[in-house]
């Protein structure tokens, strides 16, 4: 049998600098979520007011997201806005930037969505029993309102991650760019390094992908 | 009853929806400890009527005073006097995130600053009264319709409402499961409470009311003291036809 190309992966620090690449993922996608949550709220508050203008403008902004590769909007944000304003920015920020720009559309839409779904009887008896919009929204329709959105945020969040592989078209040393190096590096030595070592990358999107989406499951089945 | 004090007035209430007018000049006056049953067909404003006395729902002309202060949707101190007028909705108004014992504590706390443990004693009680005691701990969820109606009763209950409305509180239950949720009805009607409830359940009426309003295109048509004679032998003839719809016959 062939060699499964696993000895490239332990040599020197090969599997310590793969995960160094892989911390270079999860903090871009984790920094870009925080963005994403807080500004997505108050996103998706704002789309569920009456003004046309602010749907319009929301509508069109989202469309955006959906339409455009990510990937080209990192070449917009990274190689055609710094050329066009002269401004410098390092290939995490303009990661960052592009990542929360997604998912503040997303996650808005998400928002928005959970709102909505909340039946008008809910305002209206809590009224009745004599709440005023504060209490209503923090004990009523807030908490109803993350329930919902939870289980789909979390699968938007898995798919930032798996999505941060594109940051290396940017510059960017993550971990599937390191798993190409040390395949370039050990391309005599261990000719088969690349199933070893992309196996590994897998495995590494894999432990830090399942954990989510089984907590995603789970509070789907708790909260339905 | 021998002293009367009038509890709710309402007096010459209008309201349209755009050209529709859905509350033509009605006016009632509720005394302390009576029950008023509102029947009528559907889109006669039964409902209207009861949202605009808990103030969900705006009205164009007249004015309704409880204790002799108004209540109006829009005034500042709405929220103070739905707290005196309990509502119970036709379905699906508990919080589905909370317990029952959460759903009826949470507005005691949140709203009139109630002590935890103090509200929670008064909600097992109530609850203990619609049988429903064992149940505390589960979700809406986990209850059928009829029970979530009586936690619903009690949720409003716990307020300490000075009146309370019921708006076709079984029109969304099946069959087996009205009685259960009307005999709830007919006790707090035996001890006093004061309530306004608008039914499609004509046998119950009957039973519970003190008086009954029969509503029409938003304006009372019949009103009688008498609900025996009433259902036997109604005065008006709009009346007369509003009943028949509840017979049938074989014409064969």
């Amino acid at each position: 049998m062939q060699s499964l190309g696993i000895d490239a992966l332990f040599k020197g620090r090969n599997f310590l600098r793969l995960l160094e690449g892989l911390w270079v993922s999860v903090r871009i996608s984790l920094i870009a979520v925080l963005i994403s949550i807080v500004l997505g709220v108050v996103m998706g508050m704002l789309m569920t007011s009456k003004s046309r203008i602010l749907k319009a403008v929301f509508r069109i902004y989202l469309e955006i997201v959906r339409i455009m590769p990510q990937m080209v909007l990192l070449f917009v944000v990274y190689f055609g806005t710094t050329r066009v304003f002269g401004w410098n920015l390092t290939s995490e920020a303009a990661a960052i930037i592009v990542f929360s720009f997604w998912g503040t559309a997303e996650m808005g839409d998400l928002v928005r969505g959970a709102l909505i779904s909340i039946p008008r009887i809910q305002y209206e008896s809590a009224r009745a029993l004599g709440m005023k919009e504060g209490t209503l929204f923090r004990y009523v329709i807030l908490p109803q309102t993350i329930r919902r959105m939870i289980p789909l945020s979390i699968n938007l969040i898995t798919r930032m991650i798996k999505t941060t592989s594109l940051v290396m078209m940017i510059g960017m040393v993550e971990v599937l760019k390191v798993g190409q190096q040390i395949i370039e590096a050990n391309r005599k030595a261990s000719p088969n390094a690349a199933f070893g070592v992309f196996g590994m990358v897998f495995f590494l999107y894999f432990l830090i992908c399942w954990p989510i989406s089984r907590l995603a499951a789970g509070l789907e089945k708790r909260w339905a | 009853m021998t002293i009367e004090t009038a509890l709710l007035k309402i007096e010459h209430l209008h309201k349209v929806f755009g050209d529709h007018v859905v509350l033509k000049d009605l006016s009632l006056t509720v005394h302390k400890g009576e029950v008023i049953v509102v029947i009528g067909p559907s889109g006669c404003g039964k409902s209207t009527l009861l949202r605009c006395i808990n103030g969900l729902e705006d009205f164009q002309e007249g004015r309704i005073l409880l204790d002799g202060e108004p209540v109006r949707k829009e005034s500042r101190n709405i929220s103070v006097m739905r707290q005196k007028i309990g509502m119970v909705f036709q379905s699906y108004d508990l919080f589905p995130h909370k317990t029952v014992l959460d759903n009826i504590t949470l507005a005691p706390r949140k709203v009139q600053k109630r002590p935890k443990d103090e509200t929670e004693k008064e909600a097992m009680e109530l609850l203990e009264r619609v049988g429903l005691k064992d149940r505390k701990d589960d979700y809406p969820r986990q209850l059928s319709g009829g029970q979530k109606q009586r936690v619903a009763i009690v949720r409003a209950l716990c307020m300490h409402p000075e009146i309370l409305l019921l708006d076709e509180i079984t029109a969304a239950l099946d069959p087996e499961m009205v009685r259960e949720v009307l005999e709830v009805v007919i006790s707090l009607a035996e001890a006093g409470r004061t309530m306004i409830i608008v039914t499609h359940e004509m046998a119950f009426a009957r039973a519970v009311a003190d008086r009954i309003i029969f509503l029409e295109h938003g304006g009372i048509v019949e009103e009688s003291r008498d609900p025996k004679k009433f259902f036997e032998k109604p005065a008006t003839e709009r009346a007369q036809e509003f009943l028949k719809s509840f017979e049938y016959e074989k014409d064969r």
